[in-house]
């Protein structure tokens, strides 16, 4: 399994968590709230497909189907 | 050695979590579910070794197949229900928690009840 994901996950939060901080400095907060939010629609978007995966895998070795 | 691999991941994986918290904590929270799903998608084939060979030991055993298939899939729901519940809880959702625990709960019992009416059966057939 890609351990690298648990990285890449960790520096998108990083970045906007940066990037809130900037921006809110600087007096966008309405652009600051909308750099979290598509961070964090990016990595819902990996997690989703993550845990699909698990519940795929979940069905096959436990006959759950 | 997998077990090198889940423990150095589950640490680093908290220390990242950590540092996210204080200042994000909704991907702290996609962080830690996250490693849970790649440290259980590490173990599933040792996880299908095991329940293999379970299952090769009682059908040589002549139990009846379907009993073991229901025993498996009771221990699958509880591993996910666990999993979700924890999630929540982690996330300071414990009401959330709980009321997964009881889906799952409830459903577990749906899948034991057939057992249970041939126990009954059994015990009935054994009385004088």
């Amino acid at each position: 399994m890609d351990v690298d994901l648990i990285f890449k996950i960790a520096g998108i939060g990083m970045v906007a968590a940066i990037l809130h901080m900037v921006l809110e400095k600087s007096g966008k907060q309405e652009y600051a709230y909308l750099t979290t939010l598509v961070g964090v629609i990016i990595v819902l978007g990996v997690v989703i497909n993550l845990v699909s995966q698990l519940f795929s895998d979940i069905k096959v070795l436990f006959r759950l189907y | 050695m997998e077990i090198m691999q889940i423990v150095g991941l589950g640490i680093i994986a908290t220390i990242l979590i950590v540092i996210l918290k204080e200042s994000r904590p909704e991907f702290a929270v996609l962080l830690s579910i996250v490693t849970g799903v790649i440290i259980f998608l590490l173990i599933v084939p040792q996880l299908v070794y095991v329940v293999d060979t379970i299952s090769s030991l009682s059908s040589r055993a002549n139990v009846d197949i379907s009993y073991f298939n229901t025993i498996v899939k009771i221990i699958g729901m509880a591993y996910l229900v666990e999993f979700a519940s924890q999630i929540s809880r982690d996330a300071g959702q414990d009401s959330i928690a709980m009321k997964i625990e009881l889906g799952g709960k409830v459903l577990i019992m749906v899948l034991a009840i057939p057992i249970l009416l041939a126990l009954m059966d059994l015990i009935i057939k054994i009385l004088p």
